[in-house]
């Protein structure tokens, strides 16, 4: 059978199928191998299974022969939420990345934020991530976070993937700070409908994130589309974090606030920034996408 | 949070020295982590599951895993949350697939 019109879905693979499909082949060395490090001691005494990669897989690899160093979180396992040791296994990617002066890091960022059942341990562990994000960019090293698995980036995760050097989003990775049920709770139905998926993704997913300059990258939910993309990225030059490239970032959030604060949907700030049939948005291909902000 | 321990005599496995890991401890599914034992007689079994009382469900599916698979000489690590006995063979199967294949990294 002829199945090379399926794509191959980077949302629909576990986080080790996504490292091996994005590398070079048999080129991943894992870092911390499940079995050689314990699992989480937080879960345990709360009763709850744990896994033995503690749902991140590190290690170093190579893209198109440059070397790189891989980090990808499970999804699957507990919402890729960020515990103890998962976060260990991350902040020690990142600063052994100084050292060693990889051509990137590669983060495959698929998380809820932090794992509440190990608290303040998942907190701190998150802080900790961004500092060590941050010292990896002053020393010139780029991140490149993709976002495109089924948990997308919230909480601490949403703020982290926002200190990557460049960001690589699918439509269906969603991009946000507090998740839509948190939201719903908390403020209510009128607020933001949780339940309202196509509400849902034209508010945090990939295209409205690219849409309104959040990500560098839109890309279909295919794995040659994301290589393809995180190859574009390893070429562009890292921007040194100045105070006046803040500045500048600050400002233009700034006007999109004072724009669009208090707009309830992604749509009347299409038609806003002049896209034509803002409706349509959602039926279009990342490529189509690419092409409107283009101009 | 439920611990079994379980060792069964099945036949040895030729030369495997390296280890495998498959699957995800995700609702309803499972991760298996298979190593190389020095004994080669017999395949043992650790099984970290969230669910109780299936004590005697785990032992006839594993027992049958080990009389249809050469898999003496094998240790099976097992992080569980709630897989069904199906789900159980296929991932000790596919386990076992992965092991066999070379080319696989």
């Amino acid at each position: 059978m002829d199945n090379s019109h399926i794509q191959q879905s980077f949302y629909e693979k576990t986080a080790r199928n996504r490292i091996a499909s994005i590398v070079d082949k048999n080129s991943f060395q894992e870092v911390l191998k499940p079995g050689s490090i314990p699992v989480s001691p937080n879960l345990a005494s709360l009763d709850i299974v744990g896994s033995f990669d503690d749902g991140v897989i590190i290690g170093q690899a190579k893209i198109q022969n440059e070397p790189v160093y891989m980090i990808a979180q499970e999804g699957k396992f507990m919402g890729g939420a960020v515990g103890e040791i998962h976060g260990a296994k991350i902040v020690g990617m990142l600063l052994k990345a100084i050292e060693e002066k990889p051509k990137a890091i590669i983060f495959l960022v698929d998380s809820g934020g932090v794992r509440l059942h190990e608290a303040n341990a998942g907190l701190i562990t998150i802080s900790e991530i961004m500092r060590a994000m941050l010292k990896v960019r002053n020393a010139g090293i780029p991140i490149i976070t993709v976002i495109g698995g089924t948990n997308g980036a919230f909480g601490g995760m949403g703020i982290c993937a926002c200190l990557s050097t460049h960001v690589i989003m699918t439509e269906e990775g969603r991009l946000a700070l507090s998740g839509p049920e948190v939201i719903e709770t908390i403020k209510g139905v009128e607020e933001f409908d949780s339940k309202d998926r196509a509400l849902v993704w034209r508010v945090t997913g990939g295209k409205t994130r690219y849409l309104l300059d959040h990500v560098d990258f839109l890309v279909e939910d295919d794995i040659e589309d994301i290589k393809q993309g995180i190859v574009e990225a390893l070429q562009q030059p890292a921007v040194d974090l100045d105070l006046d490239y803040l500045q500048q970032q600050q400002a233009a959030l700034q006007s999109q606030y004072d724009q669009w604060f208090g707009e309830k949907d992604s749509i009347p700030i299409w038609q806003s920034m002049n896209i034509d049939n803002p409706e349509s948005i959602s039926m279009l291909s990342a490529q189509q996408i690419r092409a409107i902000k283009k101009g | 949070m439920n611990v079994l321990n379980f060792d069964f005599i099945s036949q040895p496995i030729e030369n495997i020295r390296k280890e495998v890991i498959c699957g995800v401890v995700g609702s309803g599914n499972l991760e298996v982590l298979v190593t190389p034992l020095a004994n080669s007689e017999n395949s043992k079994f650790i099984i970290d599951t969230s669910v109780t009382g299936f004590d005697h469900i785990w032992e006839a599916v594993l027992q049958d895993f080990s009389s249809r698979y050469a898999v003496g000489g094998l240790e099976f690590k097992v992080n569980d949350m709630g897989a069904t006995p199906a789900v159980v063979s296929l991932r000790l199967s596919q386990a076992i697939n992965i092991l066999e294949d070379e080319s696989h990294g």
